[in-house]
């Protein structure tokens, strides 16, 4: 019964002595940092698989569609953590490089396979979410395009493209977010990412409590700045008269 | 009239066999045209024969045990430890569940503070990384708890399941808002009109309604969560993926780690591709009949 | 064959068209002359709006010929560019990009399109809003404007790209009562300008009013047709006689 108000007992909630310490408050702002550029890394990655992927889905070519739609099939259905452990343990071993000292260095460090692996994971999903938006551009609207002269890379271009876009956004937002937090799976990996870091400080320092609400608070303030811009961009995006 | 009869035939072949096409293709969305139970096992052989293929070459030139057989002779160990996955899953799910129907509803009550609160709870543990909920609860829940005098063991795998139950709440309760706001409001009115309180407008005509437009989503959240129970393994409980790794380094061998990391995301692929197919099918049935 | 102005500009030829099992057109045939209104009319599902479309290539034929200006317009070798420079569609549901003003919606075209000089095609595209009576509504969004003022817009965003043809597919069909008077306006303005237009219509006031010729369809066939006058009063036919009684 202790324990359990002992838990719930509320003085450590804002004790934040992480941020008093000067050497472990440099490390954790090392981690934030880490994460930050992984998550916009992964992101920008990740929406460049998404808007290939989408376009070779509606490529002629059926052997291409084929591909891609497996691709999307088996990383959406398969777990993230597994899909890293593939890359980091089984492709990253084999994949190594004679070093200058003469040893076998790996060819891609292991924040390289953390990104790979995230984008590819994400991009899956934004591959799926960018059909969708596609195919959800009205038929008629194409037609009326066709019926201007445009050809069919214009009509993709300036029509469905940007209605697509639009369409997509907030199953896009979700997704993203998403990325974000599944960025804490680096920590399997050894990426000295926000969760990494945390865990070091708290297993030095024995400040688990402090640590955890530290760690869980700056990850909605991360997810709360994706958010803020995410919303800005649709709002900038918004078409008078159309949508919600 | 000559040139027309004579390009008549080419003409009449294409546009009778496009329309045609348009019609049995197009029909069937492009998900279910390219995957579908056949075609995911035919990629499932397709991977396993890559992965397995190699070893054939190697077993004879080499005594050691081809790829193949060492994969069938931990294929026990791992199927085990995979319902362990599956065991988690479930329990998850049912506890999230039961918390987010509860605080979903809590999300649209009439009274502004429980409202917001509930608003709060949600957010906060529908944007936390998984990983770091799962952290707190191993961390932080202690492993066994008193109450009255009877000492509750709480072990590592019971922790873990309250952790990924946290995220699944969070879900749900965005799942339910988002269904019952979108019920129309004539349906509120109506019942009201008709004598039932709040409460009982809820439970009779509100929530049965909701579960056509919750289902998909819930179903597609529980494949999500299937395929987050490998984490566990990260806090130390051991699961499917621990055995993989035990495997390996007992085996010690490089040439196993890819076809073994490729049967262990088979494993979850059997196990959540159909539940991500029947999603997208019931979602577009839905989808008509709303 | 070189197409010159005492010829028909569209001519269709026993035209045949099936989606599928079904067959839609069943050998149509009518010659439309420059600076003629044609109005067809008929029960829905009679393939009207099917033989506008395929006039314009948006559909098919199994069979027969369809040509404007003399070009076969499905003949494989067509520019389909040529084609669509020379006949303007107007839709049922309007099909306005929603994500461009109104100005933008008529620019749109003949910039990317046409690669027409911008400041030129800006003075046309303002020309044009102001000749279907839109002036004030350029830098409106499709889905701030009512149903008539957006089927005006798709109107002018047709002639943005000079047209030698106007096809008007039931572009009344889907407007309020109060808005269908607007665009039939437009459309008798472009009329009287000598425009060729080639109506599916169910305003049938309106076919007599301005139409030179009526056709009316069913079940994939002509079944008659003529100038409104005789068209309305003398109808031959059982099968147009019982249409107009249920309509008039």
């Amino acid at each position: 019964m202790d324990s359990v108000l002992d838990w719930l007992r509320p003085d450590w909630f804002f004790d934040l002595s992480v941020v008093q310490d000067d050497y472990n408050r440099g490390r954790y702002l090392a981690g934030l940092w880490m994460t930050a550029k992984l998550s916009t890394l992964c992101i920008l990655l990740s929406l460049v698989v998404g808007v290939v992927g989408a376009a070779a889905q509606g490529a002629r070519s059926r052997t291409l569609r084929v591909l891609v739609g497996f691709f999307v099939a088996f990383f959406r259905n398969t777990p993230p953590l597994v899909q890293l452990y593939f890359f980091y343990f089984a492709i990253g071993t084999i994949l190594r490089v004679t070093g200058e000292n003469g040893l076998p260095q790996p060819l891609v460090s292991n924040f390289g396979w953390a990104l790979i692996s995230l984008s590819l994971f994400a991009g899956a999903m934004n591959v799926e979410i960018f059909r969708s938006g596609i195919e959800a551009v009205p038929k008629a609207t194409i037609e009326a395009a066709e019926a201007l002269g445009y050809t069919r890379l214009q009509t993709y271009r300036y029509i469905v493209l940007p209605l697509a876009v639009r369409i997509s956004m907030s199953a896009l937002g979700t997704n993203l977010v998403n990325l974000v937090k599944t960025t804490t799976l680096a920590y399997a990996i050894a990426v000295p990412e926000l969760l990494y870091v945390a865990a070091q400080i708290w297993s030095e320092d024995l400040n688990v409590r402090e640590m955890m609400n530290v760690l869980l608070f700056s990850y909605v303030g991360i997810v709360a700045v994706l958010v803020w811009v995410l919303h800005r961009w649709e709002k900038a995006l918004r078409i008078p008269g159309y949508g919600g | 009239m000559k040139t027309l009869s004579n390009h008549a035939p080419v003409k009449g072949h294409l546009p009778v066999l496009l329309p045609v096409r348009r019609v049995l293709l197009s029909d069937i969305p492009l998900q279910d045209r390219l995957f579908n139970v056949w075609t995911a096992a035919a990629l499932l052989l397709a991977f396993v024969a890559a992965a397995v293929g190699p070893s054939f070459a190697q077993a004879e030139a080499a005594p050691a045990r081809s790829i193949a057989a060492i994969l069938l002779e931990w294929t026990p160990s791992l199927a085990l430890a995979f319902g362990f996955n599956v065991l988690i899953s479930i329990f998850a799910m049912a506890i999230g569940t039961v918390m987010g129907v509860g605080l979903g509803i809590l999300q649209v009550s009439p009274t502004a503070a429980v409202r917001k609160t509930a608003w709060v709870v949600t957010q906060f543990f529908r944007n936390s990384p998984w990983l770091v909920l799962l952290f707190y609860c191993i961390l932080l829940i202690p492993f066994k708890v008193s109450l009255f005098g009877v000492s509750v063991p709480f072990p590592g795998w019971i922790k873990a399941v309250i952790g990924l139950s946290l995220p699944v709440m969070a879900y749900m309760s965005e799942f339910m808002r988002g269904a019952i706001l979108s019920i129309p409001t004539g349906q509120w009115e109506s019942a009201s009109s008709l004598g039932f309180s709040r409460g009982q407008t809820m439970r009779e005509i509100i929530l049965p309604q909701t579960v056509k437009r919750v289902l998909p989503p819930w179903m597609n959240l529980y494949a999500v969560l299937t395929m987050a129970t490998p984490l566990v393994s990260i806090v130390g409980v051991n699961e499917v993926m621990s055995v993989t790794r035990a495997a390996l380094s007992a085996e010690g061998r490089v040439d196993l780690l890819i076809p073994m990391y490729l049967y262990i995301l088979c494993w979850f692929f059997i196990y959540c591709y159909p539940i991500s197919a029947l999603t997208s099918r019931l979602e577009r049935r839905f989808a008509v009949k709303l | 064959m070189s197409w010159t102005p005492d010829q028909p500009i569209v001519s269709i030829k026993d035209v045949h068209k099936s989606f599928g099992p079904v067959e839609v057109l069943r050998g149509i045939s009518m010659d439309v002359m420059k600076g003629e209104v044609v109005c067809i009319i008929g029960p829905s599902g009679s393939g009207k709006s099917t033989l506008i479309r395929c006039i314009n290539a948006l559909n098919d034929i199994q069979s027969g010929s369809i040509t404007v200006e003399g070009q076969e317009v499905h003949d494989p070798k067509l520019d389909k560019l040529a084609l669509r420079k020379k006949v303007g569609m107007v839709f049922q549901q309007y099909n306005l990009f929603p994500h461009k003003t109104a100005l933008q919606n008529v620019m749109m075209a003949p910039i990317k399109v046409l690669k027409q000089n911008r400041a030129d095609v800006e003075v046309r595209a303002r020309a044009l809003l102001k000749k279907v009576r839109l002036e004030g509504k350029e830098d409106s969004y499709p889905g701030e404007l009512s149903g008539g003022q957006q089927q005006r817009v798709a109107i002018a965003r047709s002639l943005a790209m000079n047209p030698d043809v106007m096809l008007f597919d039931e572009v009344t069909a889907a407007l309020d009562p109060e808005t269908v008077k607007e665009v039939l306006v437009t459309i008798k303005d472009l009329a009287a300008d000598g425009m060729t237009c080639i109506l599916v219509t169910h305003e049938m006031g309106f076919a007599r009013e301005i139409a030179d010729r009526v056709y009316f369809t069913d079940k994939g066939v002509i079944v008659e047709y003529g100038p409104p006058a005789t068209f309305f009063e003398q109808a031959k036919d059982p099968r147009t006689r019982q249409f107009l009684s249920q309509i008039l």
